[in-house]
């Protein structure tokens, strides 16, 4: 998918976020090669989704570099496409919510009703294409994100725990139409909470704690044997609250440190 | 009370035959809310939308003049645009006191602080809540404008029907710039104070149960507008 040269590989180079006085995301560096489907994991407050909000653009990094090393001169922003934990659907039908992202992306007028047929027939949306986006149900409102996107043809796709808070039923299809983009070629960067999604659509993982980057490892060698201890821990589902006490910047207010 | 039942069914009746007086004074009003809230529309609402999406230097300074313009009491409006529109005024050339065309001005003034406060936190809320997904779909917040009002079109209706309520209800601001002149720049607000103070209560309860009716109208078409919305449209 993406017409051209892929803009990969994406490189984070020591990258760090702050805000409010706050550092959020520690000197994180990696690279996301092609064709490969990453799944960033981690608990709540990790940085999962500033991490994907950062490679897309939405947030600018504090410190640190964010290169597109394909992009040429190219800006890379145009070959990407997010799909948000909750779908922010416009107040219109759902076939217009197709049409106007391509209208954003400069497709012309005339070439827009077949594209949007096409994403829609793709994700089983077809039948509703006429009914006001906001009324489908929350895993309609989903798919109709990857709708959207899909008519969009990215080279690479975030998504932020797009399955959050879907029945296993909406998940498996969501899950489905993530494969099928990958199939068309489509980069996939993926943000969970569920071990089982990781375990299935992960080549490679990337396990955040506290705005670090604590171990990434190809996705059969991590769930087999994860080098770092808190990882372990994670995947054998337990609670991470008694690390708390382990990084001394990351106190919460009022906690004093003991030495 | 038999003399108000008499007035009353006077009033009706005026209402009922179209009176030449009554029908007069009501179609200026309209002619000139009407003008006001168009003006105020295309004035209040690229304000009220850039304060909400842009920032700019300044741009305290407008919502707090917004706000501000929008508490002020009519007469006070009334006072500034006859001062202004005064032969001694700076637009005194252009000899609009006591013409309907200072009328339309006195209720754009009133108006469009309404008009714009509303359209900005319509604009604001839709940005906060788009803004994520547009900016991923590579717009901006002014390539994104035009969505964000295509969206809002129906809470922005109910902005303008907002600014009409207070331009067709208002009476302090019209009576200092328009004189309430009979033929010229008399409106229903106007006339129903004046008509009061000579005792024809019978044209003034006319003209109160039309503004009534006005009122009841706009207010139930913003209802409708807004329940139709959120069935329809989620």
């Amino acid at each position: 998918m993406g017409e051209g040269s892929s803009i990969l590989p994406l490189e984070l180079d020591n990258v760090s976020f702050e805000a409010g006085g706050k550092r959020l995301i520690k000197g994180l560096s990696h690279t996301f090669e092609r064709a490969l489907r990453t799944v960033i994991i981690g608990p709540n407050g990790a940085g999962k989704s500033l991490l994907l909000r950062l490679c897309h653009g939405l947030i600018g990094a504090s410190a640190g570099r964010i290169v597109w090393h394909g992009a040429g001169g190219r800006d890379p922003a145009p070959y990407q496409g997010m799909v948000f934990q909750r779908p922010i659907m416009l107040r219109r039908s759902v076939a217009a919510n197709v049409d106007y992202a391509l209208a954003l992306r400069g497709i012309r007028r005339r070439q827009r009703p077949v594209l949007v047929d096409e994403a829609l027939v793709h994700t089983g949306l077809k039948r509703f294409a006429r009914q006001p986006a906001r009324l489908l149900s929350f895993g309609e409102q989903q798919k109709l994100a990857l709708a959207r996107v899909w008519a969009l043809k990215p080279q690479v796709l975030f998504l932020d725990e797009p399955t959050a808070s879907l029945d296993p039923t909406a998940t498996h299809t969501v899950e489905e139409i993530i494969a099928a983009f990958h199939a068309a070629g489509t980069r996939i960067v993926l943000t969970t909470h569920d071990l089982g999604q990781a375990r299935r659509l992960a080549d490679e993982v990337l396990f955040l704690h506290r705005g670090r980057l604590l171990e990434k490892a190809p996705a059969a060698r991590f769930f087999a044997k994860p080098a770092n201890d808190l990882a372990e821990a994670f995947i054998r589902g337990e609670l991470l609250w008694w690390r708390r006490g382990i990084d001394r910047r990351e106190k919460p207010a009022g906690e004093k440190a003991i030495d | 009370m038999p003399e108000f039942g008499a007035a009353f069914a006077e009033a009706l009746s005026l209402v009922i035959r179209l009176d030449r007086d009554l029908a007069e004074i009501v179609w200026l009003s309209l002619e000139v809310s009407l003008a006001a809230v168009f003006l105020a529309t295309l004035i209040g609402m690229p304000l009220g939308a850039a304060v909400a999406l842009f920032h700019f230097p300044g741009r305290k300074a407008v919502i707090v003049g917004v706000n501000a313009l929008m508490g002020l009491p009519p007469v006070v409006v009334g006072l500034i645009v006859y001062l202004s529109l005064s032969r001694a005024g700076p637009f005194g050339v252009f000899g609009m006191l006591f013409t309907p065309a200072a009328l339309i001005a006195a209720q754009v003034l009133l108006v469009f602080p309404i008009i714009a406060a509303l359209t900005r936190q319509v604009v604001e809320d839709l940005w906060a809540e788009y803004s994520d997904q547009l900016r991923s779909f590579g717009a901006g917040p002014g390539r994104a404008l035009t969505a964000l009002l295509w969206d809002g079109r129906f809470t922005l209706l109910t902005a303008v029907l907002a600014g009409f309520g207070r331009a067709s209800a208002e009476v302090g601001a019209v009576m200092i710039v328009g004189g309430n002149i009979d033929h010229v720049t008399r409106v229903m607000t106007t006339a129903i104070a004046l008509e009061v103070r000579k005792g024809d209560l019978a044209l003034a309860l006319g003209l109160g149960v039309i503004l009534m009716a006005l009122s009841l109208i706009v207010n139930g078409a913003a209802f409708l507008i807004k329940d139709t919305v959120e069935t329809r449209y989620g």
